[in-house]
């Protein structure tokens, strides 16, 4: 019974999130802030996940290509595919999950605990609008980008650590990675890091915005966020691979 | 005018406010008291429509609050301004933000007008070169002044405060109250404030609320309270020795000021 009421509950607060804003402009420039604050400033993190993601999963191709008869190309392919069509969306997903998502619950919870919200709303501004909107769009409009950029360096890292350790060259690499190129891969992952940034931002603002309590709950409500993001992540991932590849 | 009639307000079985109704005049400081627990936040959230009451009526100015949509509540909190016990100030925001957030949300002034206008809200609370500082910057008796020159940026009809000086200093902590009593009197506000403080009591008490377990237990002003002959409010009020000496000193030559 609890599980329906936190739906339902999450339905009523999506409902008031694309309710009219108060004024367009006041939103536009938090959705600006968000795009900064939620979006640039996780590329950092992106990056590097993303290079050792792609030297990791290079080697560990290589490891299992035991027989000799593969061509060596199949190492820059695997890791080509992989990384579009699950690492790129997927775990970047659970890593922001963790940077973005605890840091929207502690944000919205903390302005909870401290009465900012209800300031909020007794000027007669729409809270859960004004607050969760901006985030969800930018995360949103970011996450595409993100996936792209963590492509790019997941592939670098391939080709940094493969020749690096000696189990591909870097012309088997390049052309591993150009080898049965298929396009419909990116549209995949791009559709699933839409979904994914709309968990990312939506999921955590509920546990925020509905935190009661003071810093010991807002921590424990971060907490949740971050595990149930993850989760549904997963749901959504199974669900999307199921419908949009099979 | 604020008006309450008959408010009743449960949370889970437990009766918070028991049929309590009261009448708040504008230009003058309405002071709802009572112990910690005794409802009166409750009462404070019900009239600001954060709580609906499970029955009972509120009015402003004979605008049927309770019957109001939600629409009608927006608009009418736009004539509205709070002072919350921690300050409640947007801890992303400078002060001078912060103040001006309610003009850039509702109102079409030029930037140049806001920061005027902010400008004339800050002085009005003493408050100067502290514009480009954070909520964090700065000390609780100056938060509190900036929530106060947030609250009547937009030049509210009533101003609710919840506890405005609590964890001050007693002297910073009578500065807010006639900061508040001021600025209601200037602007002729109805400002109902919230406190446990006797010192606010006896400071700005023009009108007096004591509430004692969600009921309305005595009503009257400062001048009243010390020869009160109510049992709960007199071991409410005069806990504090001084104020028990007060009141001996009032009995024994009544006209002593308050």
């Amino acid at each position: 019974m609890k599980f329906l009421f936190h739906i339902g509950r999450y339905f009523w607060m999506l409902g008031k999130v694309f309710a009219r804003p108060e004024k367009h402009k006041m939103y536009v420039r938090q959705l600006f802030h968000e795009i900064d604050a939620l979006g640039i400033n996780s590329i950092g993190i992106v990056v590097i996940i993303s290079i050792f993601i792609g030297g990791i999963l290079t080697i560990q191709l290589a490891y299992n290509l035991v027989n000799p008869l593969y061509p060596k190309t199949l190492i820059g392919l695997g890791t080509r595919d992989t990384l579009i069509l699950e690492f790129s969306s997927t775990i970047i997903g659970l890593i922001l999950a963790g940077k973005i998502g605890s840091n929207i619950t502690s944000e919205i919870g903390s302005m909870k605990v401290t009465e900012q919200i209800d300031s909020l709303e007794i000027m007669g501004v729409n809270s859960v609008g004004y607050l969760i909107l901006p985030k969800i769009i930018a995360v949103v409009f970011m996450m595409p980008f993100l996936v792209i950029l963590s492509i790019f360096f997941g592939l670098t890292g391939g080709l940094i650590v493969g020749p690096a350790v000696g189990v591909v060259t870097v012309p088997e690499y390049i052309e591993g990675i150009r080898f049965l190129f298929v396009p419909y891969y990116v549209t995949f992952t791009l559709i699933k890091s839409i979904f994914f940034g709309f968990l990312i931002a939506s999921v955590p603002a509920y546990f925020g915005y509905f935190v009661q309590g003071g810093a010991l709950e807002v921590g424990k409500a971060s907490t949740r966020a971050v595990v149930n993001t993850n989760i549904l992540i997963l749901l959504f991932d199974l669900i999307l691979t199921r419908l949009l590849l099979t | 005018m604020i008006e309450v009639r008959n408010i009743i307000k449960s949370f889970d079985g437990n009766t918070v406010l028991k049929d309590i109704s009261a009448g708040f005049e504008p230009g003058r400081t309405n002071l709802i008291i009572g112990r910690s627990g005794s409802g009166k936040t409750v009462l404070l959230k019900c009239i600001l429509g954060l709580y609906d009451p499970d029955s009972g009526f509120i009015s402003y100015d004979g605008r049927d609050f309770t019957a109001m949509k939600n629409r009608e509540r927006k608009r009418l909190r736009q004539e509205v301004g709070m002072v919350f016990q921690g300050g409640a100030l947007f801890d992303s925001l400078t002060v001078e933000e912060n103040v001006r957030f309610p003009l850039d949300m509702f109102t079409n002034m030029s930037f140049r007008e806001k920061l005027k206008r902010v400008e004339f809200c800050l002085e009005h609370v003493n408050i100067s070169k502290a514009n480009h500082l954070y909520p964090s910057e700065i000390s609780g008796g100056m938060q509190k002044r900036v929530a106060i020159a947030r609250a009547i940026a937009l030049n509210p009809k009533y101003l609710f405060c919840d506890e405005p000086n609590s964890g001050l200093d007693p002297e910073t902590a009578t500065l807010i109250d006639n900061l508040i009593h001021d600025l209601t009197t200037e602007f002729n506000m109805t400002t109902i404030i919230n406190t446990h403080d006797m010192n606010s009591v006896i400071e700005i008490g023009e009108s007096v609320l004591f509430i004692h377990k969600g009921e309305k237990c005595w009503e009257g002003s400062k001048h009243d309270i010390l020869t009160a002959e109510n049992r709960i409010l007199n071991d409410f009020i005069f806990a504090n020795k001084l104020y028990a000496q007060m009141k001996q000193t009032q009995k024994t030559s009544p006209d002593t000021p308050v």
